[in-house]
Order: structure tokens, then C-alpha cells, then sequence
């Protein structure tokens, strides 16, 4: 018997917790700027409040990767596999943090008040100004899309290794599948 | 937890297979869900995009400026509240105090160089800021009622205004009975030569909590301490095309302009959703406090300038109705800030380094 590494359990349920709430939260952002019903002032709401859960979340679960590490990657991943992940962990990481923060900026540099559901209002963290409002709203939107494009592929590789590859990389972060999978074990190198 | 694992086995390639062409699904379907959510395959949906660009007159909107009641200037001034309105909202903004304001005076207009005597409806900004840090804004017009009943006649209307076609109004007017009401005030209904004199209204409802957390249905307006005097839209016609800027700069020299704020309470049953929809007079009101506007100051370098008087920036104590306007308005006046805000180089700053 080998036994794959795993993530540990408080990683895995940050892991999937965050995954509901970032999927949420870019479903919900997309929608809310197409519409103009009274839905729109709920959702926006919704996102506000999500987008500081979402950014306490990522710093506590940064803190606990560089405590609690990663389990290692298989010893046979082609090289761009590996290459592949280790950048699409740091991008969205990134992402986690930097979204919510850019957002927070963007309506601060727009002068708006940040209300949070239940009526909890943020100071702003960036100062009132017309061109750096629209980096920040281009940042916002753009970067937003391409999470949502990194979460495909991250989800795409995910199963790859579940389905495909069978190297225990899918079980390390997600439930333990019950098909016959490819002894990985003493083959793993260190992920960082 | 680890796992415990069997003996390395690949998969056959027929099931690699298989497994590609679902994880190609999977990733398909979530690209489509996103998309259809985002109303990119919905190119009918009216979003506040298609509202804004609605507003353009033909030969485009005028870029660095707000795309509805772009004509404007820029006042400040003090909400004093007399602490009636306590009684209705624990907002701050009601307990007895001076508050600052930083307000405009505009024309519903997209075009920015308008000539006053020709826009019908005038309208006021108002931002109130609170020592609690919270902040009221409101962007009030002087028509007693609105003009639609919900925010894709509004855009019915735009299309019909803009439309080539010589029935498209009569049209639109056939479809939406309730604009005869506004149709009546905008033929009818009286001039003045100043924004001073002028009834600004909120039109839309809203909700106030008490302080037993006891929600009641509002609407509120400002009632102006000058008398209002008629003059005939064919006399205004012929003074000079930025006759109200000019007006409001000279009268402010006399000392401050005041206005009364009331809010209406309506009963049970007053139509909440519908701006068209006046309630009867007899409904409760109160005086809230006063607005005084103690200084003039143009646009291009004035406090208003990057201010979205966004009507769902409400402090705690106020919040939205049924009322569909304001989740509307919100949606367009932020694309309108957002556009404007890319725009500003094209908006026409007086003072070099105004900005950044």
C-alpha cells in the first residue's frame, strides 16, 4: 500500500470553501453590471461583502501554505506540467488577494462609500482620482476575466490528473476516488 | 488523511479518450454558463450599458461628461436638520445639525452646451456627508411626476425620441398611458428663470427605519424659498444660451438660497413602485431641515465635478423600495462615471494639473 500526500484539512476546506465563494463571486460580478433591476443594488451588495470574505480568507490561507506547504508533485510530471503549476498557484493567489483589494481601491478612487451587507461601511483606501479610477475599473474587469479563464484551466488540470493521470495529484486537494490509481509514492518531489 | 493506493495502473487509451473529451465538457460548460450570465448571448437584455449609450444624441455622446443632465454647476452649501426627521430615519443626517453638501445644479440634457431655455427638466444633486462618516446623495428633478413607469419605458422613450419614424412617439405615447401626466407638465406646466426657484422632487419612493426599526414608505422634495415667478419658455428663449448658470452665479451675491426639504409618508397601499404615480396630497408630511446653498462655483474645476450622484448612496437609516428607478439609476450612472472617468482628457478642465 502507498499512500498519497495530501493537503491538509484545514487547506482542503479553505480550498473548497473559496471555491464556492469565488465562483459566486465572479457569477454574481458579471451579472450585476448587465442589469438594472433591483436585483443589482442585492448583488453588488453580495459582492462587496463576498469580495472582503473572499480576501480575509486568502490571507489566512497564504499563511497557512507557507506554514503548512504543499504536498509533492509526482516525479514523472512532464516539466511544463509542472512548470504550468507551480504559476497557475501563484496566479491565483494573486488574484485571491489582489482582486478584492483592487476592487476596494476602485470604488475608493471613485469616491463611493463601501457599504457591506448589514451596513458596515469601509474606509476608502485609495485617493479620489479620475485616471487612476480607470486603471483600477479596467484592472477590475480584466483580471476578473481572467481568473474565471485560470479557474477553467485549473479545473481542466484537476481532472486531468483525477481522470487522466491518476497520480494522486486531484485526491491531494480533492475527496479520495475509488478507481485504481497510479502509485505516485516514493515518486513525489517537493511542490515548492 | 492519506489514501490508501492499489498497484500503478494506466488507463486504457480509450478511456483517456473519453476522459479528455469530458474534461473538455466540463470546461465548455462552464465557459457557457459564464457567458450567458454575463448576458452576452442575450443581446436584447437592456443592460445599463445599452441604457447609457440610449441617452447619446446621433452624433455620440460628449465624452469626458455625464451622459444625462451633462450641463450643470457645481454648488456648496449646509443640510441644516431640525431634527424632525429623527422621528422617521436614525440617520444621522436628521438629528438636528449643520451638514455639509456639495451639490449641482443640472439640466436633463446629454448635451453639456445646451442652450438652457431648451431642456425641460432641471435638476439638483445633492451629497450630504455626516460626521459619522456616512452620506446621503440624491439627485432630485423639478417635474411633480415621472416620466415612465419603469426603466425599459424609459428606454422605450429614448428609442421614440431618437426614432426617425414620425409615429414613433405616438406610439410610445399609445403603449405607455402614464406618460400623459409628465407629457401634460412638460407642455403646460409653468418656467421659471432660476434654478433657485425651482421645486426639485426625488420622485422615486424609499424606505426609512426608525429607531423601533418601524419602516415606512417615503418620498421627498425641496421646496424653494424664492417665490417662483412664470416666465414664458419664448422670453427665456431669448436671453443668452447659459442664462441659468449666469443667474444662479449673480443671486448667490445676494446671500445664501434656501430651500425646505419635506418628506412625504405614505399610507398603506400608496404605490410605491411607480414614479408616475403622485400620492394624494393629504399625505403626512414633514419638514426635515433646510438646504442652504452659500456658494457658486463652475463645473470644470468644481467639487461636483467627480461626484456620480448615485441615489442608492444611502445612509444607514434610508434604504431602497420596490421603487424599480434607483437600482436602475445606479446601474447607469456608474457605466455614465465609469465612461466619463476614461474620458477625462476630453473633458474640458480649466485649471492645469486638475486632476491626475
Amino acid at each position: 500500500m502507498i499512500r498519497v500526500p495530501r493537503f491538509t484539512p484545514l487547506q482542503r476546506a479553505l480550498h473548497w470553501i473559496m471555491a464556492v465563494c469565488i465562483l459566486t463571486m465572479l457569477f454574481i460580478g458579471v451579472h450585476m453590471v448587465s442589469s438594472i433591476n433591483p436585483k443589482y443594488l442585492t448583488l453588488i451588495t453580495i459582492h462587496k461583502t463576498l469580495g472582503i470574505v473572499i480576501l480575509v480568507l486568502a490571507l489566512i490561507r497564504l499563511a497557512v501554505r507557507l506554514r503548512s506547504g504543499a504536498p509533492p508533485l509526482p516525479l514523472d510530471l512532464p516539466e511544463p506540467m509542472k512548470l504550468a503549476a507551480h504559476l497557475s498557484h501563484y496566479a491565483l493567489y494573486a488574484l485571491m488577494i489582489g482582486l478584492p483589494l483592487i476592487g476596494w481601491a476602485m470604488l475608493s478612487s471613485a469616491g463611493y462609500p463601501i457599504v457591506l451587507w448589514g451596513g458596515i461601511w469601509l474606509p476608502p483606501i485609495a485617493p479620489q482620482s479620475d485616471g487612476l479610477h480607470t486603471v483600477l475599473w479596467q484592472a477590475h474587469v480584466w483580471l476578473a476575466l481572467l481568473f474565471y479563464a485560470v479557474i477553467l484551466m485549473h479545473v481542466a488540470a484537476a481532472l486531468f490528473h483525477a481522470l487522466v493521470r491518476r497520480d494522486g495529484v486531484f485526491e491531494a486537494m480533492g475527496p479520495e476516488l475509488n478507481h485504481r490509481a497510479e502509485a505516485t509514492s516514493p515518486a513525489h518531489q517537493p511542490a515548492e | 488523511m492519506e489514501t490508501p493506493l492499489p498497484e500503478p495502473l494506466r488507463p486504457p487509451l480509450r478511456s483517456a479518450l473519453g476522459s479528455l473529451v469530458l474534461i473538455a465538457a466540463v470546461v465548455a460548460f462552464g465557459a457557457a454558463a459564464f457567458a450567458y450570465t454575463a448576458a452576452w448571448l442575450s443581446p436584447q437584455k437592456l443592460t445599463p450599458d445599452r441604457l447609457v449609450e440610449a441617452l447619446a444624441p446621433p452624433s455620440g455622446p460628449a465624452l469626458g461628461h455625464r451622459r444625462n443632465h451633462a450641463k450643470g454647476i457645481c454648488f456648496t452649501g449646509v443640510f441644516e436638520a431640525n431634527g424632525a426627521g429623527s422621528e422617521l430615519s436614525t440617520a444621522q443626517v436628521f438629528a438636528k445639525g449643520e451638514y455639509p453638501v456639495v451639490g449641482r445644479f443640472n439640466l436633463g440634457t446629454p448635451d453639456p452646451d445646451a442652450a438652457d431655455a431648451s431642456v425641460r427638466v432641471r435638476g439638483i444633486g445633492v451629497m450630504i456627508t455626516t460626521p459619522d462618516g456616512e452620506e446621503w446623495r440624491t439627485a432630485m428633478i423639478n417635474p411633480p411626476i415621472f416620466a415612465v413607469s419603469t426603466p425599459q419605458g424609459f428606454y422605450d422613450l429614448l428609442e421614440a425620441s431618437a426614432s426617425k419614424d414620425p409615429d414613433a412617439m405616438g406610439a410610445f405615447v399609445q403603449a405607455h398611458p402614464e406618460f400623459a401626466a409628465f407629457g401634460g407638465w412638460a407642455k403646460d406646466g409653468p418656467w421659471t428663470g432660476s434654478y433657485a426657484e425651482e421645486r426639485y422632487n426625488g420622485l422615486n419612493a424609499f424606505v426609512f427605519t426608525d429607531s423601533a426599526g418601524d419602516r415606512r414608505a417615503v418620498r421627498w422634495s425641496i421646496i424653494p424659498a424664492a417665490e417662483p415667478v412664470p416666465v414664458s419658455p419664448e422670453e427665456l428663449a431669448k436671453r443668452g444660451p447659459n442664462f441659468l448658470e449666469e443667474e444662479i452665479a449673480e443671486r448667490i451675491k445676494q446671500g445664501p438660497l434656501r430651500w425646505t426639504m419635506a418628506v412625504t409618508v405614505a399610507n398603506p397601499g400608496d404605490p410605491t413602485a411607480d414614479p408616475t404615480k403622485a400620492w394624494p396630497d393629504d399625505r403626512r408630511k414633514i419638514e426635515v431641515g433646510t438646504l442652504t446653498v452659500q456658494a457658486i462655483i463652475p463645473e470644470p474645476d468644481g467639487p461636483c465635478r467627480d461626484v456620480n450622484y448615485d441615489p442608492t448612496v444611502l445612509p444607514n437609516g434610508m434604504a431602497t423600495s420596490d421603487d424599480p428607478f434607483p437600482a436602475a439609476r445606479s446601474s447607469a450612472y456608474r457605466v455614465s462615471f465609469d465612461r466619463r472617468a476614461a474620458e477625462a482628457k476630453d473633458y474640458p478642465r480649466t485649471a492645469p494639473g486638475a486632476s491626475l
